[in-house]
């Protein structure tokens, strides 16, 4: 692995603009990427990880989101500040993106053959026959039959259109995928073939991934790094091993404290108290602070900063910083 | 067998998006009929000559207003004139103002439609308020103020029906993308590369397809009609010249006395809306793949 950054997000802050309320999305973010590696976003509904994911992209609805500062470096150039011609041939060539739901991310009225080659004829020059060829090769390579190539989405089933998706994203060969809760629309067989093919495919072409998700399961089976977000922040980031054997934040040790351990006898799991904040009206300090049951005078005054308690494991929390996180 | 079975249907797999739509158009035995009426009044249009049996304008003061017989077969009008010679002739400027009329109003409709669906915000504000206007002013006045503006002539009157019924597709076209344009294989589209316009012509429109074809051939009768009433004002079509609408116009004085004067021309018009008709449905059923087989 080349320890050259591929993507790298500098301080993004993304907000959604109406009439009375602007929605903080994304507050100062910062996340960073190395060739071939995956990266798990994990947060709960609304925490703003397909937001981050869709500026990446350049594809949010412009207004009402407005990025209001930052910077996407995409090996080294700034995604935000390229013309609109350029990102296009960007966009699926160099960083593709598999939606969430594959029953409705496919043209009911193309045949899945022709949607895979029109992403091949977009960014690569070449007859349509070929481009249809390569369709076809891609389908085999999701483990779908290429005589299936000239029906339509609803003759498929749910895994197969994900399938279908999966061979979009993947047709120009990009060198970043972002997966925005691939499996979440498919059931729990579906979803283990799924990931299991994406695996396949990551290391078979070396594509650095970002996987969005809110199940920690698929992120201890996929991902080198997890960032676990919470009302537009991110709040603890590390390898997979730091998040999943010394969890520094309160926050991820409330997300881990809701999955049920089959090893010990639990009756009840513990949920975390209360709801996300309202992005239109964050709390001062910590955002969680109303919410984490360690919360002190300090964390509803003052915003925590980044805190590197082992490196590479950085934990946004005051408790962290005072070395209080072995006692929480 | 079963290998013959599995070549044929290899076969089948491979046919083109033409001929696909093709086989699925002859299964439906209405919009074969339909198709069959297009092509005859399609074949009187081009053959005129051959196929009458007098001249268009040849009268014969003598055989005024007679009704159908052996050497009229659908009578005289009241020059005389041969009606079945004079609805022959008259399929060549009825179907084509008919579909030119359509045309002009489905390019426009469908483009400043699509415009204002997929861009919103002000560019949709100005569009549909100027398509407001133009619906507000009733059809027959604004047909007759773009032809006096441009001058009468049935070039004209072609412009003027096409344009007059550019709301009706801008108002489809618009309310089909404001569904279309959020869904997510679009938002796909886009993050797989695409442009705008080959978003909207490529994803967005043929999704759009079924309400404007049945819109479209609806509106072919009524083209024929208004450019009728254009010809009975004066400013379409001049008398002499054979036109359904106007042949319908000026029977209307005779109704009572020689009803086929009208009745005629009005089955002829009523034989091309309901056959485009016909064939539009078939299309559109043709088209639609979650339809298929």
């Amino acid at each position: 692995m080349s320890s050259e950054k591929l993507l790298e997000i500098k301080n993004l802050t993304v907000h959604f603009e109406s009439f009375d309320a602007t929605v903080h999305a994304v507050e100062n973010l910062n996340l960073s990427l190395r060739h071939g590696e995956t990266l798990g976003l994990v947060g709960e509904t609304g925490a703003g990880k397909t937001t981050t994911v869709k500026s990446v992209m350049r594809i949010l609805p412009e207004p009402p989101a407005k990025i209001v500062s930052g910077e996407i470096l995409f090996d080294g150039q700034d995604l935000l500040k390229l013309p609109i011609k350029e990102m296009r041939k960007i966009r699926g060539k160099q960083i593709s993106m598999i939606f969430q739901d594959p029953m409705t991310s496919l043209n009911p009225v193309m045949t899945v053959a022709e949607q895979i080659a029109e992403v091949i004829r977009l960014h690569e020059k070449c007859s349509k026959k070929e481009a249809h060829k390569k369709a076809c090769d891609m389908l085999e390579l999701v483990g779908i039959r290429p005589e299936r190539g000239s029906d339509y989405p609803h003759q498929f089933s749910g895994g197969m259109k994900q399938r279908v998706v999966i061979a979009m994203a993947l047709a120009c060969n990009p060198r970043f995928l972002i997966a925005d809760e691939p499996t979440t629309a498919l059931d729990v067989t579906i979803q283990a073939q799924v990931l299991e093919l994406m695996k396949k495919l990551k290391a078979q072409y070396q594509t650095a991934m970002v996987m969005i998700t809110h199940d920690l399961g698929i992120v201890a089976e996929i991902c080198d790094y997890v960032a676990i977000m919470y009302a537009g922040e991110i709040v603890e980031y590390g390898t997979r091993e730091h998040i999943f054997n010394h969890t520094g934040h309160p926050y991820t040790k409330g997300l881990f404290a809701c999955i049920p351990d089959i090893f010990t006898e639990q009756n009840e799991l513990v949920p975390i108290n209360g709801l996300t904040p309202d992005p239109t009206d964050l709390p001062v300090g910590c955002r969680f602070h109303p919410r984490c049951p360690y919360a002190t005078e300090q964390c509803a005054k003052e915003h925590p900063a980044n805190f590197e308690i082992e490196p590479g494991h950085y934990v946004a929390c005051h408790l962290a910083r005072s070395g209080g996180n072995d006692n929480v | 067998m079963s290998a013959i079975a599995k070549q044929s249907k290899a076969a089948g797999k491979k046919r083109s998006k033409s001929q696909e739509t093709w086989r699925r158009f002859k299964k439906n035995t209405r919009a074969v009929v339909g198709l069959g009426i297009v092509a005859v009044l399609v074949l009187c249009a081009v053959l005129a000559p051959i196929l009458a049996p007098y001249g268009p304008n040849e009268q014969n003061p003598r055989n005024r207003l007679q009704g159908p017989s052996a050497e009229h077969w659908f009578g005289t009008d009241e020059l005389g004139r041969d009606i079945l010679s004079r609805i022959i002739y008259g399929a060549r400027i009825s179907m084509s103002v008919g579909l030119i009329a359509i045309c002009i109003s489905l390019i426009g409709g469908v483009a400043l439609g699509a415009i204002a669906g997929y861009y919103g915000g002000t560019a949709d504000n100005i569009i549909m308020r100027c398509m407001d206007v133009l619906l507000s002013i009733p059809t027959i006045l604004l047909n007759i103020s773009i032809v006096a503006a441009l001058g009468s002539g049935l070039q004209n009157v072609m412009i003027a029906i096409g344009v007059s019924s550019i709301p009706g597709y801008c108002r489809i076209v618009r309310a089909s993308i404001l569904s279309l344009r959020d869904q997510d294989f679009v938002e796909a589209s886009r993050a797989a590369g695409a442009s705008d316009f080959f978003l909207i012509t490529r994803h967005i429109l043929p999704n759009c397809m079924a309400p404007l074809i049945v819109q479209a051939t609806l509106r072919i009768g009524a083209a024929i009609l208004s450019c009728a009433s254009m010809s009975f004002l004066g400013l379409g079509i001049v008398p002499p010249t054979a036109e359904w609408g106007s042949m319908l116009s000026t029977g209307r004085d005779f109704l009572r006395d020689a009803p086929h004067v009208c009745i005629f021309p009005g089955l002829a018009i009523m034989a091309a809306v309901f056959s485009m008709n016909l064939v539009g449905d078939g299309l559109r059923d043709a088209l639609d793949p979650k339809l298929k087989d």
